[in-house]
């Protein structure tokens, strides 16, 4: 008995690991900001000239922070999900446009509807840096006192909107 | 001939510092490159900041570039990419209490296996040698073989 037990006892442990292991996506890193102040920044409204945006302006607020740009194929699967849930007006949501063209990016929220209530223009990729964005799209939830609380990379769902984010967000307005 | 001798005092002094400048700018990409092979492309991630052509290792080897230039450590330009990246753009981790089991896992696995070898070869060791045989084994052998010659001992 003893001689079937120990290596089944080891296969299932193996297994187990790896059941868990290849079920992790390796291209989901944790972001250390979780938890932490959301970096500040202050850059250009986009196709609002001469207007500028500081995060500090969303104090008092739960928001969204969603990282997107025109040449991103994700965020086109990522954007009706965003439009609908603007609809519902559940939390702001506000964009930061990273490393785009003006033009094209306002032609894109023509294109597919704008449900931000401003972007942010990142021309340059810094504040990108600043927040650990390396694939966009990607969300941020900040809270009310500018503390980032969850981030998704990758597209958001509705899934990931009614399991994760908008209990999350509920739960902070109190 | 003063003159010529200041005039080439001068051109040395331009030269020297000059390679001085070569030399100093090489040392810094020598230490660029050093640096961007520890860290990590977070698109490619088997890649190295230095390898990859992902546009955003382009823009952290500009940020590495920059800040080395500022006259920043390579421990505080690891220390903002972590900051932003997490432990995860090392490609050696640092060890802490996150990535004990990383380090620490396939030395306990070494020891788990070495203390069940030795286990096992102490087992088969303690077990008895085989008993010699019961007389009526040894009265079956021998109607089988034949009666056995002398001591019984093949020779």
């Amino acid at each position: 008995m003893k001689r079937v037990l120990l290596p089944l006892a080891v296969f299932l442990l193996i297994v187990g690991f790896l059941a868990v292991g290849l079920n992790l996506d390796p291209r989901e890193v944790p972001s250390p900001l979780i938890g932490k102040a959301a970096p500040a920044f202050e850059l250009p409204v986009l196709g609002q000239d001469g207007r500028r945006f500081l995060p500090t302006e969303m104090r008092g607020k739960v928001w969204l922070l969603n990282v997107w740009a025109s040449w991103c194929v994700s965020c086109r699967d990522e954007h009706p999900v965003l439009v609908e849930l603007s609809k519902k007006d559940l939390l702001p949501i506000l964009g930061l446009n990273y490393k785009d063209n003006g033009e094209d990016a306002q032609r894109w929220l023509k294109q597919f509807g704008n449900p931000y209530q401003l972007s942010a223009v990142d021309a340059d990729g810094r504040i990108g840096i600043d927040y650990g964005v390396y694939g966009v799209p990607e969300t941020y939830l900040i809270d009310a006192d500018g503390v980032i609380r969850f981030k998704q990379i990758g597209p958001l769902t509705p899934a990931v909107l009614e399991r994760k984010v908008l209990p999350m967000a509920a739960a902070l307005k109190k | 001939m003063t003159r010529t001798i200041g005039f080439v005092l001068v051109c040395l002094c331009f030269l020297v510092s000059g390679l001085k400048a070569q030399e100093s700018s090489l040392q810094t990409q020598e230490r660029t490159r050093q640096l961007e092979e520890k860290l990590r492309c977070l698109v490619c991630q088997n890649q190295t900041l230095a390898d990859s052509n992902a546009e955003l290792a382009g823009d952290l080897r500009k940020q590495v570039a920059e800040q080395m230039a500022a006259g920043k450590s390579d421990e505080q330009i690891i220390e903002y990419l972590t900051a932003r990246y997490g432990d995860f753009v090392l490609y050696d981790p640092p060890f802490k209490l996150r990535t004990a089991l990383l380090w620490v896992g396939p030395f306990a696995l070494l020891a788990l296996g070495a203390a069940a070898l030795v286990l096992v070869l102490r087992r088969r060791r303690a077990a008895p040698e085989e008993a010699p045989l019961a007389p009526d084994e040894k009265r079956v052998v021998e109607r089988v073989l034949g009666p056995a010659k002398g001591d019984g001992v093949p020779r």
